[in-house]
């Protein structure tokens, strides 16, 4: 399997803040790449430079082989903060990214329905984002990044500020959407469980300056589904994620209370 | 169905709702329409008892005002009033939008800018009247000048100060949709910024009204300063205050017409007036 993105030796500095470094990943074509670590180890950084958002100091970072230095075709990002514009209706908001790189009318009549259908916000076009709860508002970004058809989805923390059970309807929606159209996907969490639930491989980031500390093939084949989550390698594989992060979190969280 | 054409408007911005338990001594509009109407009682009774040159009373202005109507004067210096107006404001939106946008945008043209407009508005404007007649003559030209001037401060300002304070994370998104500059002003920062615009229109109307009036003061040969100036030189109080009253009207009309398109342009700001 083809490499769709490849990080080398990458290092991202604030000042004189040290995020991470020495960077290296690579995601397959068809592959889900789950990013985990503690909070403020780089995860969100470090996704964003991938998205070319912002600028990183050391290393390279390519997509399709090409270096990223700013926002790329091709590539879409769902953000933690759902970032949908209020002033647009759900339908507006999904028919975003390709007014922007200026479909005509008829492709984009044509192609926001189906994505609006495919993440369930049916019936919900014309409504703005403040009449949507948080789950409903994360299926329209959702919508938003599919329907530029992006060879390459980023995630960050996508499910982290909506409720416990509208985050596992909304995972198992993701898989679902997700085999039905697989694509290189990079999703950073701060959750084991998520980790493992939706990567094939779960890269686990750690340290200060931090740096990929493990990668842990999960080995679970897809479909993955509720019934995912019984199997004995999928505790197997959280465990192990688990305490490779535990140490880590004790620590530091010893080191903020000093 | 393509674009959908007007929103599924909720509750939560639909006509104030009449609580229907409310007894009528602690509703708001009760106080009001009762304050105004003893005013004017008060002002009917007493105005009559001082000198008619000095003074008037609302039944007389009543009478003055549909005499003027009727005669055509009113509507002819009203008329005149609303183009200036209207030319004045039109002009003050139509640079202030874009140049608040670009000083907020661009940081060296911030930096070129801001020392000319800060001194400009700290000028009482009103000092350059009679330097913008001298320059820009007594026709509509000098007024429509000296209305733009009056108003497209608090339209470039509150423009500026709108997008200066846009959400990063609507930026993040727009860029990482790659989307242009121009596509930006678009579906970013003026949608972001009309509550703040807006704001700045209604305080450029009030003070559009101002320049219009002193303007029409100045060069006294139309509109309803011009009236105002001659019936109050004749001392035909109740025909003075006539034009008078109607810039309050004219004011309060604009103001609400702005508040209501700015319901219909922007349902999604649903921040308190």
């Amino acid at each position: 399997m083809a490499d769709r993105i490849a990080l080398k030796r990458v290092g991202k500095r604030y000042g004189a803040l040290q995020v991470c470094r020495n960077i290296d990943l690579t995601v397959g074509e068809r592959e889900i790449v789950t990013i985990v670590g503690p909070s403020g180890c780089g995860k969100t950084t470090l996704l964003r430079c991938i998205d070319g958002l912002i600028p990183y100091e050391d290393g390279d970072i390519l997509v399709e082989g090409e270096r990223i230095t700013e926002p790329r075709a091709g590539v879409a990002m769902v953000f933690q903060h759902f970032g949908l514009f209020p002033w647009k209706t759900v339908y507006d908001n999904v028919a975003y990214g390709l007014r922007i790189r200026g479909e005509p009318a008829e492709r984009i009549a044509a192609a926001v329905p189906e994505y609006v259908n495919m993440v369930g916000l049916s019936g919900f076009e014309r409504h703005y984002p403040y009449q949507l709860s948080g789950g409903m508002q994360q299926r329209c970004g959702l919508a938003r990044a599919l329907a530029v058809e992006p060879k390459v989805l980023l995630m960050d923390e996508p499910f982290a500020a909506v409720d416990a059970q509208t985050r596992e309807i909304l995972q198992f929606e993701l898989l679902r959407i997700w085999e039905q159209r697989p694509t290189t996907m990079i999703f950073v969490t701060h959750s084991i469980e998520e980790a493992v639930l939706m990567g094939d491989r779960v890269v686990i980031l750690k340290g200060r300056p931090s740096g990929v500390h493990e990668v842990v093939d999960v080995g679970i084949p897809h479909p993955r589904s509720r019934a995912t989550l019984a199997e004995r390698r999928f505790a197997e594989v959280r465990e192990h994620v688990w305490s490779a992060l535990m140490d880590e979190a004790r620590k530091a969280e010893y080191e903020l209370g000093r | 169905m393509s674009k959908p054409a007007a929103p599924a408007v909720p509750a939560a911005s639909a006509p104030r709702e009449r609580a229907p338990g409310v007894p009528l001594r602690s509703r708001p509009a009760v106080y009001r329409i009762a304050s105004v109407i003893v005013g004017l009682a008060v002002w009917e009774i007493v105005g009559p008892h001082i000198d008619p040159i000095f003074f008037t009373y609302p039944s007389a202005i009543a009478r003055a005002a549909w005499e003027m109507t009727a005669s055509g004067e009113l509507p002819k210096y009203a008329w005149e009033s609303l183009q200036i107006l209207f030319y004045g404001m039109l002009l003050a939106i139509g640079v202030g939008i874009p140049v608040g946008v670009i000083m907020a945008r661009f940081r060296k043209v911030d930096w070129v800018l801001d020392t000319w407009l800060n001194a400009l508005y700290s000028t009482p404007t009103v000092a350059l009247v009679p330097l913008l007649v001298l320059w820009f003559g007594i026709r509509a030209e000098a007024k429509v000048v000296v209305v733009f001037l009056f108003a497209i401060f608090p339209v470039l300002i509150n423009t500026y100060q709108g997008v200066r304070k846009v959400d990063a994370s609507f930026l993040e998104v727009a860029r990482s949709f790659r989307s242009s500059e121009w596509q930006m002003w678009r579906d970013v920062l003026l949608p972001w910024a009309v509550p703040y615009i807006t704001a700045g229109i209604r305080l450029a109307i009030g003070r559009g009204l101002v320049g219009m009036i002193i303007a029409e003061f100045y060069t006294a040969m139309t509109g309803l300063g011009y009236m105002i100036v001659r019936y109050a030189h004749i001392f035909k109080m109740d025909r003075t205050f006539v034009p008078v009253i109607l810039l309050m009207f004219l004011g309060i009309a604009l103001t609400a017409a702005l508040k209501w398109v700015e319901r219909r342009i922007a349902p999604w700001n649903r921040t308190e007036d």
